[in-house]
């Protein structure tokens, strides 16, 4: 236990210690990487403790973002306020989508998730008017000031960002390190026995499920006010299954493991996109003459190889491996 | 906001009626197709293929690099490269998606969750090949043949019909496979049991392998039948993926009779409210029946319980 | 002899209390119809045994009895009360425990996980207790104390065994469902097995399915004998023992 906590301050120390060296390019990133590290932690709960794989989280994200940045448009409410209505409504989306797909498992879990996240997807781009589409708007910089700090000044950004993931990551290592969590665990390892065990299954996965989405939704409202924008690009697919495959990559069921594999896949398609890809398109042009604009952005290809090569080689993640391999204690 | 102003209180003029339950039905017929694909993927091998839609999509693009070339290297007559791509098309695709199986798909053995999100990785994998090597354009494929059909109201294309007439022709073939011939025996053999399969000297991994490979061919051609329509672009998996899954949910998952049914009935329900009202509206109400079909119905609305 | 023993030692049981019981019970397998019980009752303190061939529906009784499955149709009946409806894990709440034929225990997890949870679940029964002591109590009854650390999946397929039996145990049930714990044991294993089921039995009605008839013959008060879903017979070990039916269907077969 005293280790554990002993862990979680020596990351968050780091994250702090980094602040004022970072240059300006990776300031800005780590804090973005800070915000989507709360999804993973969130998105962890659910898939890497209680062992239910959703492809529709984008939904929380989205209902956190949009309820955040649709009352700040169009009710003129401050970003501090409405950043809290934001996570109400990503903890409602969860509690209704929580009763419904619950009755679900498995493949069907993952459908039905998927489903309603493409509903509330097209349901933005329905309303248009209101969210305008794909296109989205912004949140201007004069407005986003909370407490008299102004959140568009980067370092300002980098704490408030900093102290949104030491908030999840210190409820989340709380959860399962505590008795819900041992269940939470034990669901994921065999329900029908925690069943005969005499809890009730569905209640602790309704639980996982909210908790999960809150998170999501925190991180949604948070990118709104942090970052200034909301756009229907983060409600579609693919923002369900990248919180998957950072967590999948860090390690399911790690405590640390959302933090790491974000922040890894984060740089992966960075390094990949700025260097490795223009270079492979310069050599397959000079080799063949056929220009490859396609090989410019290596996002596609990195997510795609990244989810087939740990599903098949690595299911545990890099956390996991370190766990089962080195750290046994590791939360 | 005025929900009513949606519903259908006045009746359509005939003209746009009948447009809608054309298009609707060249759309249930490709989707039929594609959906068919994925209704025996997961029938047999109870693997749900997100990545069906890039099988259509490379289909698509397939067609559009086999007409290309073979118009450039003989100069000859459209019907002949869309000939040729009706079957290389398939093929390749095909060929991929075997290889994808015998790499991938069956080193996890099968495991549903895992295979989920291993053809999730593999959708990202194809896109990205598309495009880097046929770009971010969409491009026309030229339609093999030209002629309109007079309606009372206007005339209609000739060649979309044929679409129909075509996938109506490859799904009784599939059809008499899977019934009437010893393939057809064997699948289902594996479908119902593989290990026992297995011990009766069936070659379940190349059962498998062909089933998965058939399901993307099938997607393939309904992408090479649909590219005189619509045109190739590497984004274009999307749409018939989801519909795909809407049909198979709604038809009874891997239930082949459900599946047409299905298809015909989200086919010509989606091009009618896509005609008269709002196509985003009605695909928002399609995915939410999807998702209480199986939170309520999991067995389907037109299959009587998964085969 | 073993039952009389019990029996004398508490007078109250003298006049036995239905504790679980059932009646008309039938689970229909799609065409196959795997219970069809007119009438069973358990009594508060007593070790019964249930017992009969392979897929005579001894598993799928209890099931119904605990809630993992739903009966096509029947009443079942705890303490007075109508629990047919009852979901499995309120069951447990009640007082009704059931360790699995088919070893179901956590197995990545440390043998102390595995007993923590039921004895989490007493202690939210109870508002409160030391869950702790209490687990690590279960695990030192079946002889696994020394293991708690170790992860459940690396022992020995009998100490899986005992695990499933002390999260039975941890739960604190008023009536311990067994399903054939014995299968896989060595015979000093059964022996000390044996030792246990007794001394649980003084606060805990038993029902036990088991085929090892040593078993069942040093344990029982009464035996139920299952036959291809119905209730073939039942009453003491020397009456099954003599039932020419029993002979024909099971122990002599
Ligand atoms: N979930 C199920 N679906 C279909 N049939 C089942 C199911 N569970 C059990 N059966 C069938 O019901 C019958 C009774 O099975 P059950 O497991 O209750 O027998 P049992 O007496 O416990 O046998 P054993 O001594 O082998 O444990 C068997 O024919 C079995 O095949
Ligand atoms: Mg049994």
């Amino acid at each position: 236990m005293t280790r554990s906590i002993l862990l979680h301050g020596l990351v968050l120390a780091a994250l702090v210690a980094l602040e004022p060296v970072l240059s300006e390019y990776h300031h800005g990133n780590l804090a973005r990487i800070m915000v989507l590290a709360v999804y993973a932690v969130g998105y962890n709960m659910l898939f890497g403790y209680t062992g239910l794989l959703s492809l529709g989280h984008a939904m929380f994200f989205a209902a956190g973002m949009y309820g955040c940045a649709l009352l700040v448009r169009l009710a003129e409410w401050g970003v501090g306020p409405a950043f809290a209505a934001g996570v109400v409504c990503a903890l409602a989306a969860g509690v209704v989508v929580g009763f419904l797909a619950l009755r679900t498992i498995g493949v069907g879990f993952m459908i039905v998730t998927l489903m309603f996240a493409e509903a509330a997807h097209l349901g933005i781009l329905y309303y248009n008017d209101y969210t305008r589409g794909d296109e989205g708007f912004t949140i201007p910089q004069a407005i986003r000031t909370v407490a008299g700090l102004d959140l568009s000044d980067t370092t300002t950004r980098y704490f408030a960002a900093l102290a949104l993931f030491a908030a999840a990551l210190i409820a989340s290592a709380a959860v399962v390190q505590s008795r819900t969590g041992r269940v939470l665990v034990a669901i994921r390892e065999n329900e029908d026995r925690v069943r005969m065990l005499g809890f009730d299954p569905f209640r602790y996965k309704l639980f996982a499920l909210v908790f999960s989405a809150t998170m999501a939704g925190a991180a949604g409202a948070a990118y709104a006010v942090l970052f200034g924008y909301a756009g229907a690009s983060f409600a579609e697919v693919q923002y369900s299954i990248l919180p998957l495959l950072w967590v999948l990559l860090g390690g399911p069921g790690t405590t640390l493991g959302p933090l790491l594999g974000t922040v890894l896949m984060f740089y992966l398609i960075d390094y990949a996109s700025g260097t490795i890809m223009p270079g492979l398109a310069a050599l397959v042009e000079a080799q063949t003459g056929i220009a490859a604009p396609g090989l410019a952005s290596a996002w596609l290809l990195m997510v795609g190889l990244a989810l087939v090569l740990l599903v098949l080689f690595a299911p545990r993640g890099l956390l996991g491996v370190v766990r089962a391999r080195m750290v046994p204690w590791l939360p | 906001m005025d929900i009513l102003q949606y519903l259908p209180f006045d009746l359509p003029h005939p003209a746009l009626l009948l447009a809608g339950v054309l298009e609707g039905t060249v759309l249930a017929a490709v989707l039929a197709l594609t959906a068919l694909g994925l209704s025996l993927v997961f029938g047999i091998m109870r693997v749900v293929n997100v990545a069906h839609g890039e099988f259509y999509m490379l289909g698509a693009v397939l067609a559009w690099f086999v007409t290309t070339w073979v118009a450039s290297v003989t100069g000859g007559p459209p019907w002949l490269g869309f000939a040729v791509a009706l079957v290389v098309a398939p093929v390749v695709v095909g060929a991929i998606a075997a290889a994808a199986d015998w790499l991938v798909l069956k080193r996890l053995d099968y495991d549903p969750e895992a295979t989920i999100v291993a053809t999730i990785g593999l959708l990202y994998i194809i896109q990205q090949l598309a495009l880097t090597f046929y770009g971010p354009d969409a491009r026309p494929v030229v339609a093999p043949f030209d002629f309109r059909v007079q309606t009372p109201y206007f005339g209609y294309s000739g060649y979309k019909l044929v679409v129909v007439g075509a996938a109506i022709v490859l799904m009784l073939a599939v059809w008499l496979v899977l019934t009437r011939t010893r393939i057809g025996l064997v699948m289902r053999a594996t479908q119902y049991d593989r290990e026992t399969a297995q011990a009766f000297g069936i070659p379940v991994d190349t059962v498998y392998a062909g089933v998965f490979a058939l399901g993307a061919g099938l997607a393939a051609i309904g992408a090479v039948l649909i590219v005189p329509i619509q045109q190739a672009h590497y984004l274009m998996g999307g749409d018939p993926l989801l519909l795909s899954f809407i049909v198979v949910i709604l038809g009874g998952l891997g239930s082949l009779k459900g599946t047409l049914v299905a298809a015909v009935f989200i086919g010509l329900s989606d091009g009618l409210i896509s005609t008269l009202y709002e196509p985003t509206l009605a695909k928002i109400l399609a995915t939410l029946l999807v998702a209480m079909v199986l939170v309520f119905r999991p067995q389907g609305l037109f299959g009587a319980r998964a085969a | 002899m073993v039952g009389t023993m019990c029996l004398a030692q508490r007078p109250t049981m003298t006049v036995p209390i239905e504790q679980l019981s059932a009646t008309g019970l039938v689970k229909d397998f799609g065409g196959l119809r795997a219970v069809d019980v007119d009438a069973f009752a358990l009594h508060a303190g007593e070790i019964r045994a249930v017992i009969g061939p392979n897929g005579a529906g001894k598993t799928t009784f209890v099931g119904l009895l605990c809630g993992r499955f739903p009966p096509t149709a029947g009443r079942i009946r705890f303490e007075g009360r109508d629990i047919t409806g009852m979901p499995a894990h309120e069951r447990v709440g009640l007082g009704i425990a059931y360790t699995f034929q088919i070893t179901s225990i956590f197995g990545n997890l440390s043998l102390y996980d595995n007993v923590a949870l039921p004895a989490q679940r007493r202690a939210m029964l109870d508002g409160g207790g030391d869950v702790r002591a209490r687990a690590m109590a279960a695990l030192k009854r079946v002889g696994l104390a020394d293991r708690a650390t170790e992860i459940a999946s690396a022992q020995s397929y009998g100490h899986q065994r005992l695990l499933e039996v002390a999260m039975g145990l941890a739960l604190g049930p008023k009536v311990l469902i067994l399903d054939e714990p014995t299968q896989g044991l060595a015979d000093s294993e059964i022996a000390a097995f044996i030792d246990l089921v007794r001394e649980v039995a003084r606060e805990t009605t038993i029902l036990l399915i088991e085929h090892n008839m040593p078993v069942v013959m040093a344990l029982a008060e009464r035996i139920t004998v299952l036959d291809r879903g119905r209730i073939l017979a039942e009453g003491t070990p020397e009456a099954i023992r003599a039932d020419a039916a029993v002979q024909a269907a099971y122990l002599g077969g």
